[in-house]
Parts: structure tokens; sequence; C-alpha cells
């Protein structure tokens, strides 16, 4: 019963040689819109190319409006889950958010390098960034006691104001500093347990897309934060003007667009942090304690006050 | 138990709404409780105006001196109760709020800022002593200007105002514990617009935090309620606060444009309605000032089964018929649980009977005068479109002053949350009532409006309370309690009522920044 064989002739290959001189070929990122957890290109099919240091290039994705629109939809939908976590949760998450970047140190300085930053000053501010994610994540439970607190009334009730999260925010991220003016503006508006849509750096926007891929196999969960890229001209006039936005950190708004951005925030009378008097746009401007601070955490919380009579 | 109770009136709609005496809803009132002839009327028991010395001119406040108004124009103050005018005040224009800025900037510069924080204080502990002592003369000034019952101007609105004063003095040398950590320091100019319906109270609450936080005002009171405001500019003086430190500026709603706009203003504080809101921030734009707003308000008012009916109903009268409902945070929609809600209706009808609606001089007067014909004609147009969007309305017999602008407290049953009168601020004596079956369903239906300053909670379960005011979207939450104030507790609201807050340590920080 033995089967008949037939014949296969089989082909010789010529070894390849692989010459030591021949550099391997670097797999690029594309680099991506952030929405709901996921990665999309940008709905309008737009990238915009942005030149890097060494004469590459990066194709951007270039947000439209109707990406816009998704993100906020999304992040509304993240929004009552995520404020209602319990406070050391939420630290907890975003303390997770630190060790991850820890793990990606050397892109997010590549990242910066790439967009033109000294090797040094690199490694000094991706160090800075994830230091400032590990202090704004010590923050969540001590906001009630630091701003909340107890109401001695002069009548008979028992008396005292939480701050709650006020729920989706935009953040027009710091122009300049592309990483620790990011993660300090961003931090602090995930810490007081709001959600965020952030329009990157528009010159430097690498570090938000590699932020992004953190932050997607971090604990944070999906829709919480929103990264978009693209043009700041084409896409603040209509963020400012989306009613189910409840807040705007306008810190890194160019001056050019802040009249029409806190006009159309005032329409729905939407929350305004912005830069503080006499700061700038500068890459160290949130050097050390200038961005220590709470300024865009307190921003977007709406004080409860609960009163209750005593009586037996 | 329903005695006030009667069947929905047959009459036109148009005699609802005047208000006016003569115009019962009904065809055939039932006798109420409170008529001339029943045995349990009320004697009259006016308050006696000879306390308040009214001038029959008024001009502006500026660096300590009165001033006439550059364009020489005045216009008219009316008290409310019997459309009687009170005294000319003067029309402040752009010229004037000019002049009042620049002596605001100058006494920031050379005296208030350089002032020891501990004598900024004793200013200020001067200024609720005086309020004190002068507090009856305020209560009845504040009654004939603005027509609310002389019992809330003496009871509420005036130790109130002396009691922020109070509260805020004590702030102003210890605002290194305001901002732990951070230097605190002051704005500089700041420029206030308040409303009429607690004319002397939201002075209180701006300039109070304002200059203890270390800056100097210009602040614009109402158009119809001025009167306060002015006499508070005699208590700067008898107080020596330094000339410019305050400085008050009659006039329109221009004028406060002016003042608010003015580049030297680095902070702005308005309390009003949100499209005057909405104005503003619109105005300061790209300016960088520092703006507070305390806007709007539609709050509801939950009543759940397990409440103490009474208390609860008394609560709701509370909520919408204190002065007038022209409140921002009255609790203007009547959420009542569908399984008790016609026992609550029944309750509160009859309640509703035995309100005093009149004379607010009166020392019995539950409800007083609406504060002007411009409001009597808003609330008017809000109650009929309430009748003509298929709501039910209801009314108490009750007599009503032949002059002045009153208006009847009105209950609607059946409201649908679509109706205006569940939507927009009526700022009237004017309930919806909308019930509901589950907490679920309540908090949604509470949470179902653009705005977000107060709501109230009646239950006796205590984790019921705490996980409904843990939902709701309101900046404050009264459980088993409504329209209660302190200068210790923060007020404001979430979502289109406006943002940032007044009162407590949370009120000061809107007068400060930090470096």
């Amino acid at each position: 019963m033995a089967k008949k064989r037939r014949q296969i002739p089989i082909p010789i290959l010529e070894p390849i040689e692989v010459g030591s001189e021949s550099p391997r070929l670097e797999v690029r990122r594309t680099p991506k819109l952030y929405i709901g957890g996921a990665f999309p290109r940008s709905e309008s099919g737009r990238t915009d190319q942005l030149a890097l240091k060494h004469g590459d290039l990066a194709n951007v994705a270039r947000a439209s409006r109707k990406d816009m629109r998704e993100a906020v939809r999304v992040a509304r939908a993240a929004s009552d889950s995520w404020g209602s976590k319990g406070a050391m949760v939420r630290g907890q998450i975003l303390y997770r958010v630190a060790e991850l970047m820890e793990g990606r140190a050397a892109q997010f300085e590549a990242d910066l390098i790439a967009h033109g930053r000294g090797r040094r000053a690199a490694a000094a501010e991706v160090s800075a960034a994830i230091d400032r994610v590990v202090w704004f994540a010590g923050w969540p439970d001590k906001i009630p006691a630091v701003l909340g607190g107890t109401n001695p009334v002069a009548s008979s009730h028992f008396v005292f104001t939480i701050p709650e999260p006020t729920g989706v925010v935009a953040i027009i991220a710091p122009e300049s500093s592309a990483l620790l003016g990011l993660v300090t503006r961003l931090s602090a508006v995930l810490a007081g347990g709001n959600v965020a849509v952030l329009l990157a750096s528009e010159s430097a926007p690498l570090p938000a897309v590699t932020l992004a891929e953190t932050l997607a196999v971090s604990d944070v969960p999906g829709g919480v934060v929103n990264i978009l890229t693209g043009r700041r001209a084409e896409l603040i006039p209509h963020l400012v003007r989306h009613a189910d936005v409840d807040g705007y950190d306008l810190w890194g708004c160019p001056d050019a667009l802040m009249i029409e951005a806190e006009q159309g925030a005032a329409e729905h009378v939407a929350r305004v942090a912005r830069r503080p008097h006499g700061s700038e746009d500068h890459e160290d401007a949130f050097d050390g304690e200038r961005g220590e601070r709470i300024d865009a955490l307190s921003a977007f919380l709406e004080m409860k006050t609960v009163w209750h009579p005593i009586g037996s | 138990m329903a005695t006030g109770r009667r069947p929905r009136s047959g009459s036109t709609t148009a005699s609802l709404l005047t208000g006016s005496a003569g115009s019962s809803p009904a065809a055939t009132p039932a006798p109420s409780a409170l008529s001339a002839s029943s045995p349990w009327s009320y004697a009259p028991a006016p308050e006696s105006r000879d306390v308040a010395q009214i001038r029959s001119r008024y001009g502006l406040f500026i660096d300590g001196k009165e001033r006439a108004p550059s364009g020489g124009e005045v216009t008219i103050t009316y008290n409310p109760a019997t459309e009687e005018p009170l005294a000319e005040i003067a029309k402040g224009t752009p010229e004037d709020a000019d002049r009042a800025i620049e002596a605001a900037s100058r006494a920031y510069r050379k005296v208030w800022s350089r002032l020891h924080p501990r004598e900024r204080a004793k200013y200020l502990y001067r200024i609720s002593r005086i309020l004190q002592e002068r507090s009856r003369e305020f209560a009845v000034t504040e009654t004939l200007d603005s027509g609310k019952p002389i019992r809330e101007s003496r009871d509420v609105d005036v130790p109130l105002a002396a009691a922020h004063f109070w509260y805020y003095a004590g702030w102003a040398d210890k605002l290194a514990y305001a901002v732990p950590g951070r230097r605190p320091e002051s704005h500089g100019v700041v420029g206030q617009v308040i409303p009429w319906n607690f004319p002397l109270l939201m002075l209180a609450w701006k300039i109070a935090p304002a200059l203890a936080a270390g800056n100097t005002v210009v602040l614009k009171p109402a158009s119809t309620t001025p009167l306060t405001a002015l006499l508070f500019a005699d208590v700067c003086r008898q107080a020596g606060l330094p000339d410019g430190v305050v400085n008050i500026i009659t006039g329109p709603g221009s004028t406060g444009m002016a003042i608010v706009t003015d580049p030297r203003v680095a902070k702005v504080a308005f309390t009003g309605s949100t499209s005057v809101g909405v104005t503003i921030a619109k105005g300061i734009a790209g300016q960088g000032k520092g703006l507070t707003l305390e806007l709007g308000g539609k709050a509801a008012n939950i009543v759940f089964e397990d409440a103490a009916l009474d208390q609860a109903v008394e609560g709701v009268i509370n909520g919408i018929f204190f002065n007038q409902g022209e409140v921002c945070c009255a609790g203007s929609r009547l959420l009542v649980q569908e399984s008790i809600a016609e026992e609550f209706l029944a309750r509160l009808r009859n309640r509703m009977s035995t309100l005093r609606v009149g004379d607010p001089m009166d020392k019995n007067t539950d409800v007083g005068a609406i504060n002007s014909r411009a409001q009597m004609e808003t609330i008017g147009e809000l109650v009929a479109s309430g009748v003509s969007e298929g709501a039910e309305i209801w009314q108490p017999a009750c007599d009503l002053p032949t002059r002045g602008w009153f208006f009847r407290p009105t209950l609607f049953t059946n409201v649908a949350q679509s109706h205006r009168i569940a939507r927009e601020e009526i700022f009237g004596p004017v309930l919806a009532t909308i019930t509901f079956r589950t907490v679920a369903e309540a908090i949604e239906k509470a949470n179902n409006t653009a705005y977000g300053l107060s709501a109230g909670i009646w239950t006796e379960k205590g984790s019921r309370i705490l996980h409904v005011a843990n939902a709701l979207k309101a900046g404050v939450v009264w459980a088993n309690t409504f329209n209660r104030f302190d200068p210790t507790s923060p007020f404001g609201g979430y979502k289109e009522s406006g943002y940032g807050r007044e009162g407590g340590l949370q009120g000061l920080h809107a007068y400060l920044r930090s470096s």
C-alpha cells in the first residue's frame, strides 16, 4: 500500500551575506491621536509634516473638529467613574503613570532631542516630569483637607465643604515646555478628578504622543485622557465653544487666540485657568517650585457645601 | 387638612398674573384664615420708618467724598410697596467710574496696601460694629427700598452683613494661614457689581473679603436698590476708613461694564443674572483679570416619602417664598415623591393660605413687595407661560394691597421638565411641582437644569441624604433645612450658576493671588 512519491525539485537558495557595516533599518513610529484609549489616525486623513533634528521628518496626525468632538464625547462618558474613584486609588493610578514613564525615559528623551533639546537638558526634563507626576499623585487624598473643611456656622447646623471635580477639562498644553509643562498641567487636572481633552504642543508634539502610549498601558481608564495633535489656530476656536466642556486650561493658548478663547469659554460659563501674571511660555516655565502649584487643580474643583441641622 | 384648597379657577389668565388686589383667581374665593373678619386675623404691626432718614438726593461716593455725577443726571428709586419715589440717585457715567477707579488705585498704592494688616482688620471690625449699632436704620432703609419684609431685613440681611465684616476682619492679619506655603498677595483694585435682591448683604459679601485681602473697591449697586450702599458710604466715613478704599458708583449697567472692563481693575466679582454674567466674562476676556460669578439658579427641593412632612412643608415655603422668591438659590422646583404627593401638596396649599402677603414694613408680613415693575412683568410672563404650556396653577385667596407691586404666592402642579417654569429662573414667589418615584429619578430630575447653585433634601434617612447630596450638581445642599447662610460657609454654584465662592476661606481665596 505504499504511496507513490513524486519527486519535487528543491531549489537551492544562495545565502545572503549580512555585513557588519550595513545598519539595521529603524522601525518608525506613526504618531497618532489618542481617543478613548485607542490610537486612531485623524478621521480627516490629514497629517502635518514636522521637521525633526538631523533632517528627519514626522507625519503628525492633524486632528479635525470631528476628532475633537469625539474626544469630548468619550471624555464625558469616562468622567463620572473617574471623578468618583476613591482619592487614594486616583493617586495610585497617577503614581503608576510615573512608574511607566520611568521605563520609557529613553524614548521621552529621544523625543525632546528630536525637537531640538540638548541631550543633558532632555534628560533633566524627563526626570523632572516623572517627579512632577509623583508630586501630583500625592494630592488627591489631601485636597479636601487643604481646600475644603467644616464650617463653624452660628446656627445649630453641621456644615461641611467638599471639593468635587468640575468634569471635562480641555487643556491647551504649554507650547515650549513640551514634556514637563504637559505632565504638570495634565496631572493637576487628573489629580482633581477631572478628565481631559488635551491639545499637544504644535511645534513639539512627540512627548505627548509618547505620553499617550504610556497612558494606554497604565491604569488610567480609556477616555480619561484624550490627546490631540494638530493645528491650534484651527482647533481652539471650536474647542472653546464646545458646550460639553466644563473648563479650559488656557496656559498654552497663544496670545493671539486668548480673547477668542476666553469669550468662547464665557459663553457657556466654563471655568478657565491660565498662565499667571508675568510667566511666559518658556522651556523652563515649570521648573522646580514654579511647577509645583495647584492652580490648574483648584481651578477645576467645585466646592459643595452641605448643611444639616443638629438636634436630638 | 386642606382647608385652603380651592378648585382650579376658571377665570382668565390675565387676572392671575397681575397679582393686584381684587383680581382673585377664584370665582368664589374660600374665606381666608387671614381675612379681616376672621378672629385669627393679625392686627397691623408697622415698623416705624422714623429711624431711617432718607435724603431727597444722593451723589456718588468717590475718594471718601460725595460727588455729583459728571453727566448731571439722576434716576429715581422707588418704594416697591407703594410705588412712591424715595430719592433721586446719581446716574454715574463711565467718567465717574474712571474717577472712582483712579481714587481706588491711589488708595491701594499709597494707603491700604501699606497699612499693617492688623490695622486693616480693625477697620473691618469697626465697620461690623457700626452696622450692628445702626442695624435698625439699615433694616428699615433696606425694606423701604427693596420691598422685602422688615422681618427678613432685620433678622437676616443686616445681621448677616455685619457678621460677614466681622468674619473677614479676622482674616486680614492671618492671610499667611489662608494659603499655607505660598505668599498671598492682593490683586489691587477690585470692581464689583451687585444685584437688587439682597442689596446690603451682597455688598458685605463683596466688600468684606476684598478689603480683608488688602484690595480696594469700586462697587456698583443695583439701579433699583442703591440706598443701603449709599448709607454704607456713611459707615465708611464714620469708621474713618481711608479715602478711596471703598468707592460706590450708582448708575446703569453700562457704568458697571465701564468699571469691570477698565484695565486698572485687576479683579471682578459679579452677582446677578447668567446673561449679564456672560456679558461681563466676554467683556473682560483676554485682560487677565480674576473673575468670580454668582449667577442664576433653579434649585430642586426634593421631598422623599419618609420626610418629616410638616418640617418639609415649612422648608419648601421658606425655600420659595423667602424674599418673595427673589433669591438666586430659591427652591423653585419642588420634587416630591409620588407616594406622598397628594398629601404633601394639600398641606402645602394649606400653609400657603396662611402666608401674610402685604406691607413689607409690617412686622407680621411673610411675603413683601416685588422689587420693580419690570420684575413683576417678568414673573407674570413666566406664570402665563406655565398656564399656557398646560401646568395647573393654584393661588391662595389673600388680599393684596391696592398699591405697590405684589404677586400672589403661586403653586404649579403637573409641571413637565420641559416647561419654561421648570427651566427658567423666575425670581418670584412661584413654585413648580414635579413628582418622582425613585431616588435615582429624583437625582436625575434635580440635575436636569443648566444651573447648579443649590438644592434641598428632605428625608429622615441619613445615608440617603449623603448619597443624594453627593450626586447633586449643586454648590450648596441643604438637608432638612433651606436658605441658610453664614459668613464661615462658602456659597456659589456649579455649571451656569457661575464660579468661585463667597464666604469662608474659599471666598477669601478669590480675592488673593499667591506667588
